[in-house]
């Protein structure tokens, strides 16, 4: 094998690795924190078009099987590099506000998206393992930042428990599939066609393992807590980028890895989980009065709405879970870069809905945002968020599921309760002092109004190039095959 | 020979582990372990699995047993607690589980009659360090680089938590 050419199909991750140990090396000689800042953001952005040049390229394996590019893959990368973009744009000045801005923070949030990108396009389960772990790592590091304070550490020490433990039942899963298959590739263990119940068992304790990654109900217990401990420009990053890149790994795990045997797809089981996840999840946050609360109830329930796609397992279900995981990351960055905006004045406590009472008329810009991202995530048109939905419950009732999407859009109906709220309290309600609010720096803003844009275009305007983009994907999955995909 | 050598290594790796077990000091315990991990480790170097038995002693008897006698010294755990002092229901659990392991291992081993196994030259070839070492550079490549960064990320991480309050380049000059 040519070691260039493989390498050439996993540049994204290459120039995120090596910019994690430049800002690394950086920050140990003292370098500028603007200058750390400047060189991640820099890094990512030639990430991100080596990532956009992958989505149109070849579709095939590198490293003797170990990673996938192009397709799928090339998508999951694209998605992780663009949240984490977004992600450190907004969070220069939120982590300035806090007083937890240092160089080391950009290094492993650059680590960490080394690993999520490893996770989106592995095609082995020791590579899914390896990424999984090193995403995780780092995650750890983030959540317990703020380490001063009670919920800092309550964050980190939970989810460095649960994680683990997580892990457990992941890592049991590949060796039990090790042992009924002998090999950890996808396509080998696609290609199995006697089924075992220590196969069958090994599945199981995978797709567990998966579950709380993704934060699915009954495996979400740590979600909230982790979520509101968190910087909360960081709690996006987990929210987003890592979810998307567990996503896109199970989708490449369900598509690729399961053997095309009847009752080894997992729908059954998948299709329960979605159903009580949409409504646990819906449920809960309707009674949130913490903001970060709120949408960590929410990501539980959007979870719960991609796993319907997932159910249906279809190359449309697929394809709109890959949508969904695009509109998901812009507008939730989106929902929380404002609220990082909002909690760095110190008048109020600003994670609390009480207090946004009047905001909408101090900085209407950033109240009109926020209304935007969250009508998007209510899934209410024109926003991109309601395409997603219509892609996702369109597949499920296509493949038979009318079950699921009918679930789904009654827990969509009952989440706009706990979506407008907040705008509710925003525009007509009387604030209970005086107090002004801190203008929000220019490069925030602004990469606040292109996750607006995007909302709003792929809302309106989804047939380019995210619609050329659909049919490939689509193609992808219907002309090759589950089982051709693997091939070069 | 061989035969001689695998007895005295077998002897001194069941003596040192119960020595290690039942010895009341807790550092000299970590030293038997030490010991019953070196001579494990002989054990493999007999099987003609050279990278194990060197990973046997480079990481477990030299970096973990470090560290266990570290915390063992820093904690100071010098006041004996009796485990068994009362009878309890789970000890009988803990026991019966015991002993269905230790019949699984004799059970499947149990076919077996010569100490050591014959090892023919393909056997042995694949305990060396230049069979790891090849498969770890080709099929492996990408997990062993991503586990660079994964290692780098966790000493990283950790320093970020241990440390009490991190100074910013900005706030030094």
């Amino acid at each position: 094998m040519d070691y260039l050419y493989d390498l050439n199909t996993f540049i994204p991750a290459t120039i995120a690795a090596a910019a994690g140990l430049v800002v690394l090396m950086q920050s140990v000689y003292k370098v500028k924190i603007n200058t750390i800042f400047g060189v991640t953001v820099f890094s990512l952005v030639v990430a991100l078009l080596f990532a956009l040049r992958d989505l149109f390229g070849p579709v095939g394996t590198s490293f003797y099987d170990m990673v996938a590019y192009g397709g799928t893959a090339a998508f999951g990368t694209l998605l992780v590099i663009t949240g984490t973009l977004f992600c450190v744009l907004i969070s220069r000045d939120y982590l300035e506000a806090i007083d937890h801005h240092y160089g080391e923070v950009y290094a492993m949030i650059l680590f960490a998206t080394t690993g999520m990108v490893g996770l989106a396009v592995s095609n082995d389960l020791i590579m899914l393992f390896v990424g999984l772990e090193t995403m995780s790592i780092c995650l750890y590091v983030l959540a317990g930042l703020i380490k001063e304070e009670k919920t800092g550490a309550e964050s980190a020490l939970k989810y460095f428990l649960l994680g683990a433990f997580s892990t457990g039942f992941l890592l049991y899963g590949i060796a039990l599939i090790y042992g009924a298959t002998g090999s950890t590739n996808y396509a080998d263990i696609t290609a199995l066609t006697d089924i075992s119940p220590l196969f069958m068992a090994g599945s199981a304790l995978l797709l567990v393992g998966f579950f709380f990654k993704i934060s699915a109900v009954p495996f979400h217990m740590w979600t909230p807590d982790v979520y509101q401990g968190t910087p909360t420009t960081l709690t996006a990053y987990f929210a987003t980028a890592s979810k998307a890149a567990t996503f896109v790994a199970l989708i490449l795990v369900m598509s690729r890895m399961m053997p095309e045997i009847e009752g080894v797809g997992w729908t059954q089981a998948i299709s329960v989980i979605a159903i009580i996840t949409m409504i646990l999840g819906n449920l809960i946050a309707l009674v949130q009065d913490n903001v970060k609360r709120m949408l960590a109830y929410s990501s539980i329930a959007h979870a719960g709405y991609l796993l319907v796609g997932l159910a249906a397992g279809t190359a449309d279900g697929y394809t709109g879970v890959l949508y969904y995981l695009f509109a998901y990351t812009v507008m939730n960055i989106g929902a929380f870069g404002v609220i990082a905006f909002y909690e760095r004045n110190q008048a109020l406590d600003f994670t609390d809905v009480n207090n946004y009472a009047g905001l909408g008329y101090k900085q209407p810009v950033m109240a009109v945002l926020l209304s935007v991202f969250l009508f998007s995530l209510a899934g209410i048109p024109p926003f991109v968020g309601f395409l997603a939905k219509y892609y996702v419950f369109a597949a499920a009732v296509n493949a038979g599921h009318i079950t699921l999407a009918v679930v789904g859009v009654l827990t969509t109906a009952a989440s706009v309760y706990y979506y407008l709220r907040v705008m509710v309290f925003m525009y007509f309600r009387e604030p209970h002092k005086e107090f002004d609010l801190v203008n929000p720096g220019a490069i925030f803003k602004y990469a606040l109004i292109v996750l607006c844009v995007l909302t709003v275009y792929y809302g309106v305007e989804p047939v380019f190039p995210m619609g050329s983009l659909i049919e490939l994907l689509t193609s992808y999955y219907t002309e090759t095959g589950p089982a051709g995909m693997a091939g070069p | 020979m061989a035969t001689y050598a695998f007895v005295l290594l077998a002897v001194l790796a069941v003596a040192s582990a119960l020595a290690m077990v039942l010895n009341k000091n807790t550092v000299n315990s970590a030293l038997f372990l030490v010991l019953n991990l070196m001579s494990v480790a002989g054990l493999y170097l007999l099987l003609h699995a050279q990278f194990l038995a060197i990973i046997q002693i480079l990481v477990y008897a030299g970096a973990i047993m470090v560290l266990f006698l570290f915390v063992i010294m820093l904690l100071n755990v010098d006041e004996e607690e009796s485990l068994f002092d009362k009878f309890r229901a789970i000890y009988l659990v803990a026991f019966l589980l015991g002993v269905v392991v230790f019949g699984q291992i004799v059970y499947s081993l149990g076919g077996v009659t010569d100490l050591l196994p014959e090892i023919s030259a393909d056997m042995a070839y694949v305990g060396t360090v230049e069979a790891v070492g090849e498969v770890l550079y080709t099929t492996y490549l990408m997990p062993f680089e991503m586990t660079a960064i994964l290692l780098t990320a966790a000493v990283v991480g950790a320093l970020m938590i241990a440390q009490y309050k991190v100074k910013t380049s900005d706030q030094e000059e």
